[in-house]
């Protein structure tokens, strides 16, 4: 039995794997994918993470993962589908093996929420999109709207209006949560439409996306919908082990969720703010709650 | 390694192929592509009854539009010269391989 598993390879995930290997533990980190980052992969452009003035997430991702490799971390690529209790720690089931482990660090990360509209399902792919950053060049030229008011929304908005004609921004509220700069940035920018207070009710097409519906009964034409409402945690595998609210694994600082052994970093976990360097300090705080949990048991 | 093809090749290597043949559409500035690709890799390599290929939408942008294609990773499967099935997203290596088998 392995002293730790680390289910993810994100920022939360890559940090844990860092800090596992100078606790000298045995460990392995079972990621979906043989490709480290996360959501991060999506970001076109960081400029907060400490260290680099600019980059890309999918660079910064690769960065963290040769930090991790480099310090002799196991990858393990394969899908988690059950974690379940056993004497002395858990079973991680997969799809292709079992691994069995004294300690599970939580750092499977989140999703994008969908907006839950009709017409939503079936553009996915012809015009509805969750990554700006991968699917605006297929509307080069093209209107576009972006739906949401977070960090991701306005910086969506930002990167399609290089590309794009025209963009709406859409918000059903008055403000936009997003940091100030990008409000600014927004604010300034000529392609940018922004339509605050206003939701979405249909998105409507013929075999693509060609327009959208609001709930005051205008409709917009547009070729593409980019869809930015938050996230939703991955945290179906340890709902019936650990408390959750509002879909996030309960876990403060610590990381120590209601499940003894198991430790949730990251996206996942109830915190204030999501972000590349707050997943970071989870990974090494996960470590640090794993050590003094071996050392008790 | 599944090889990228241009788009004078497609009819010939794709349409023309008498195995199911799955295609997976992709550009480098896609991380969500570059997270799949390794997992269709894989499963070209365990398949033998499908052939597998890439295309570069940057490269060849006529057959991502000749195809509808608005999102990457796509993957279109094709049998006996026809789509017969389509995926957009990532998925992991078993569902690719059950996507692929559907055409077998």
């Amino acid at each position: 039995m392995r002293d730790l598993i680390i289910a993810g390879s994100g920022p939360a995930g890559l940090s844990a794997a860092v800090y596992a290997s100078n606790a000298m533990l045995d460990f392995a980190v079972i990621e979906k994918f043989a490709m480290s980052g996360g959501q991060m992969l999506n970001t076109y452009e960081i400029n907060n993470y400490l260290g680099f003035e600019q980059v890309d997430g999918f660079t910064l991702g690769q960065t963290f993962r040769e930090h991790a490799e480099g310090k002799g971390a196991e990858f393990i690529s394969d899908e988690i589908v059950s974690i379940k209790k056993i004497d002395g720690g858990f079973k991680v089931v997969c799809a292709k093996a079992e691994y069995d482990a004294k300690a599970v660090i939580y750092a499977l990360g989140a999703n994008p929420r969908k907006l839950g509209v009709k017409g939503e399902l079936d553009f996915a792919g012809r015009g509805v999109s969750y990554c700006a950053t991968c699917d605006g060049n297929f509307f080069r030229g093209r209107t576009t709207a972006v739906v949401g008011g977070g960090d991701v929304a306005l910086e969506d908005a930002l990167y399609l209006a290089n590309i794009c004609s025209e963009v709406y921004l859409i918000h059903r509220r008055d403000e936009f949560r997003a940091a100030k700069y990008l409000r600014d940035k927004v604010e300034k920018n000529d392609k940018i439409k922004v339509l605050y207070s206003t939701e979405v009710e249909e998105i409507l097409g013929d075999r693509k996306v060609g327009s959208i519906r609001l709930k005051n009964g205008e409709e917009l034409s547009v070729d593409g919908v980019f869809i930015a409402v938050g996230i939703e945690a991955n945290s179906g595998l340890v709902k019936d082990l650990c408390e959750l609210e509002n879909g996030f694994v309960k876990a403060d600082e610590s990381t120590l969720t209601t499940c003894d052994g198991i430790f949730a970093a990251g996206d996942i976990r109830t915190k204030r703010l999501r972000q590349i360097s707050t997943a970071v300090s989870d990974g090494a705080n996960a470590v640090h709650s794993v050590e003094e949990y071996l050392i008790k048991k | 390694m599944v090889k990228d093809i241009k788009t004078n090749e497609f009819e010939a290597l794709v349409l023309g192929s008498d195995k199911p043949v799955l295609v997976d559409f992709w550009a480098a500035w896609c991380g969500p592509c570059r997270m799949l690709s390794p997992a269709v890799d894989a499963v070209s390599e365990q398949m033998t009854g499908a052939d597998f290929y890439k295309v570069n939408v940057d490269e060849e942008p006529s057959l991502a539009q000749q195809f509808g294609i608005m999102s990457i990773p796509t993957l279109l499967l094709f049998k006996n010269g026809e789509l017969f099935d389509e995926s957009v997203g990532v998925l992991p290596e078993a569902d690719i391989k059950a996507f692929v088998e559907k055409a077998l």
